[in-house]
């Protein structure tokens, strides 16, 4: 058993980035012992990419690093970096050497040179610290020194051919000029994209006013990748590229376990309440009461003692609380007790990725198992029609993911017609419950009507029922058709009170009607005890009767016997007299 | 930067004294090529006022690193300040002197 384990490890063929997204699409991260172009416009981002390749290598992976800095000095890089807290100034001793090598603006040129001299001294430095990964930021600025295109060629294969003969896993970045990332392949040193094993494109764009990044990568030799220009955020670790789960990806773990939407009908209605960890969106016009059904939620989370986040992009933390309160929602206690966090976003701009990575940065900062974003429609608003989409799909998925149960409000333009599927973002299909709220104008009223258009998974209700908003919370009423027509508001009150009056008109008339049996039967008692006593009466007269005549006849028999007595044997007298 | 071109003037023209140091990667062609096109120039330029100290990166590469050389061949002039780099093989005579401040004599 022993002999098969001494065969040697496989080396993994991947230097893994350490950077969320990337080293899914790649199947692991670079190429392992060869050399990845990294391609991008000025504020691209290249600089922190690699850097962060470097950093992970050396804290993770316990594989020293070289930064070669053409374009800044390495204290501003450091500098730079301080803020995704990777702690260069600790790794700098010994795991991450930065090698200055930007030219100096006083730098006299004459003749051809080549970079002999730093990969001497590179090499020194390689053993010194056994360096395994290597970054040459902005190769450009020192090709650009040399004197022809021949001698910019031979540099670039003399530097390729000294990585792979040390088996270093390299990264050179290149300015690309302007967004343009095609024009690469016509600079003089464009033939790098052929010659390298992997190319790796970064793309910073503005669309509407909103700044977009997104990353390619435009070849992988020798491995399966991504193809697709992914968006991606440069946040507060650093590089973050928003990435769908792959195929073949595990399945989140999904729950019987309901939780209660905070309204008592409407768990009814769902057949119990929202599935653990399913996504739930509200839909209506504004003012349809969708902030008070979240909320509602997200107190009820609160009460069962789950850490619930609240992100409002339409009021500040502290207005919300106040509004809720006069529905009956009490949420500012749990804020107190930090239960609950409230996070306005009313004034963040950005990008629909930034929300993205913000929102997950705070739902694990504060451990949320519920979340609720109001609306989360904001996400399309201008300059990111595009990504929105996506970006939701990859909210959904990350929550289920996570096993957060996700209440989402979204507004429905008034514009839009009052059709119920005209949700911009198209995220009632991606939703598992979809609660839709709406108006019905009707007899000079207003009244909410809330109706459950899908819920996956769960018996729901078909009924439309009419939302009522009180000072104790939110009740749902049953509505009445009636005609083909649905009652709410005061329509459903007068009807209701009318259905209230014949009920107890006719409570009233059965209870005379029994109190009149009552008496009859009493009467019939009575008249029943009277006979009877009547009857024992004739039947005693009667008896006394009889007794009477026997008696009579007695006397009689010996009257007469005593009369014959007295008389002396007279003879038989015919009849008294 | 009106002193400093006051002390060095009369320096440079007379018997002021140019130290160099070139760094040189092994037998490269352009290093060699250097290593030529400075000992030509001293010997029009400065005869007998010139030393030079010819650096291999590849024998001494934590000197080169120590010394910031990147780039070969490399010419570093240490005396008379200031101190001066210039990269590559010397070739175009014409910037060498200019920055070396040799051009009037040369002309």
């Amino acid at each position: 058993m022993k002999s098969v384990r001494s065969i040697t490890v496989p080396i993994p063929t991947k230097a893994s980035t350490g950077i969320t997204g990337f080293d899914e699409i790649t199947g692991g991260g670079l190429p392992r012992a060869r050399t990845t172009l990294l391609v991008g416009g000025p504020g691209s981002g290249k600089t922190i990419l690699a850097l962060q390749f470097l950093v992970h290598g050396a804290q993770v992976c316990k594989e020293p690093g070289i930064f070669v800095a053409f374009e800044e000095t390495s204290k501003r890089i450091v500098a730079n970096a301080e803020s995704f807290g990777w702690k260069l100034a600790e790794l700098r001793r010994k795991k991450l050497f930065f090698m200055d090598a930007h030219p100096t603006p006083d730098l006299i040129q004459s003749g051809d040179f080549d970079l002999g001299g730093m990969l001497a001294a590179l090499e020194a430095q390689i053993e010194v610290m056994s360096a395994r990964r290597i970054v040459f930021d902005a190769l450009d600025i020192v090709l650009a020194l040399l004197p022809d295109t021949a001698a910019k060629r031979r540099e670039i294969y003399r530097l390729h051919e000294w990585l792979l003969a040390r088996e270093l896993t390299g990264v050179i970045t290149l300015r690309a000029s302007g967004n343009e990332t095609s024009a690469v392949s016509q600079q003089p040193f464009g033939f790098m994209q052929f010659m390298l094993d992997c190319v790796v494109i970064l793309n910073h764009c503005v669309v509407m006013g909103v700044s977009q990044r997104n990353l390619r990568v435009q070849k992988y030799r020798g491995s399966g990748f991504d193809e697709d220009e992914l968006p991606f955020v440069i946040g507060k670790g650093g590089f973050d590229v928003a990435i769908a789960r792959a195929l073949g990806g595990v399945d989140a773990k999904a729950t019987n376990e309901r939780v209660t939407s905070g309204v008592k009908r409407l768990d009814t209605m769902l057949g119990g309440g929202y599935y653990r960890g399913a996504s739930v969106l509200i839909t209506g016009f504004p003012g349809t009461a969708k902030t008070t059904l979240s909320a509602a939620f997200a107190e009820a989370a609160c009460r069962r003692g789950e850490r619930t986040l609240f992100i409002s992009f339409d009021s500040d933390g502290t207005e919300v609380i106040r509004n809720l309160a006069s529905v009956g929602i009490q949420l500012e206690r749990y804020v107190k007790n930090g239960l609950l966090r409230m996070i306005s976003a009313r004034t963040i701009t950005g990008s629909a990725e930034t929300y993205l990575v913000r929102i997950k940065t705070l739902a694990k900062e504060h451990r949320a198992r519920c979340l609720v974003i109001d609306p989360i429609s904001i996400l399309s608003k201008s300059g990111n029609e595009l990504t929105a989409h996506s970006v939701v799909e990859r909210l959904i998925d990350w929550s289920k993911a996570a096993g957060t149960t996700l209440v989402c409000t979204s507004l429905l333009d008034e514009m839009s017609g009052q059709s119920e599927g005209a949700s911009p973002l198209q995220i009632s299909m991606l939703a598992d419950t979809w609660i839709h709220l709406n108006y019905l104008v009707q007899a000079g009223e207003r009244n909410r009507g809330i109706s459950i258009i899908k819920s996956r998974g769960m018996a729901h209700s078909n009924q439309v029922r009419e939302l009522i908003l009180s000072d104790v919370g939110v009740t749902l009423a049953d509505t009445y058709t009636a005609g083909g027509e649905v009652l709410m508001g005061t329509l459903r009150w007068e009807k209701e009170r009318s259905e209230r009056v014949a009920n107890e008109a006719s409570e009233v008339a059965g209870k005379l009607k029994r109190v009149r049996l009552d008496a009859e039967e009493a009467e019939l008692e009575v008249r029943v005890k009277s006979l009877q006593t009547e009857l024992v009466a004739k039947q005693v007269e009667k008896a006394l009767l009889a007794r009477a005549t026997e008696s009579r006849k007695g006397e009689l028999s010996r009257g007469r016997t005593r009369m014959e007595e007295l008389r002396g044997a007279d003879a038989a007298i015919p009849g008294p007299k | 930067m009106r002193r400093f071109r006051d002390r060095s003037e009369p320096a440079m023209n007379r018997s002021a004294k140019f130290k160099f140091r070139l760094y040189v990667a092994d037998d490269a062609p352009n290093s060699a090529q250097a290593v030529a096109n400075l000992s030509a120039l001293c010997r029009t330029h400065l005869p007998d006022r010139h030393e030079i100290e010819v650096v291999d990166v590849f024998r001494e590469p934590k000197r080169a690193l120590a010394d910031r050389i990147f780039m070969t061949p490399t010419l570093v002039k240490l005396a008379p300040s200031p101190v001066l780099r210039i990269v590559g093989t010397l070739s175009r005579i014409q910037p060498v002197l200019q920055a070396l401040g040799l051009e009037i004599s040369a002309a």
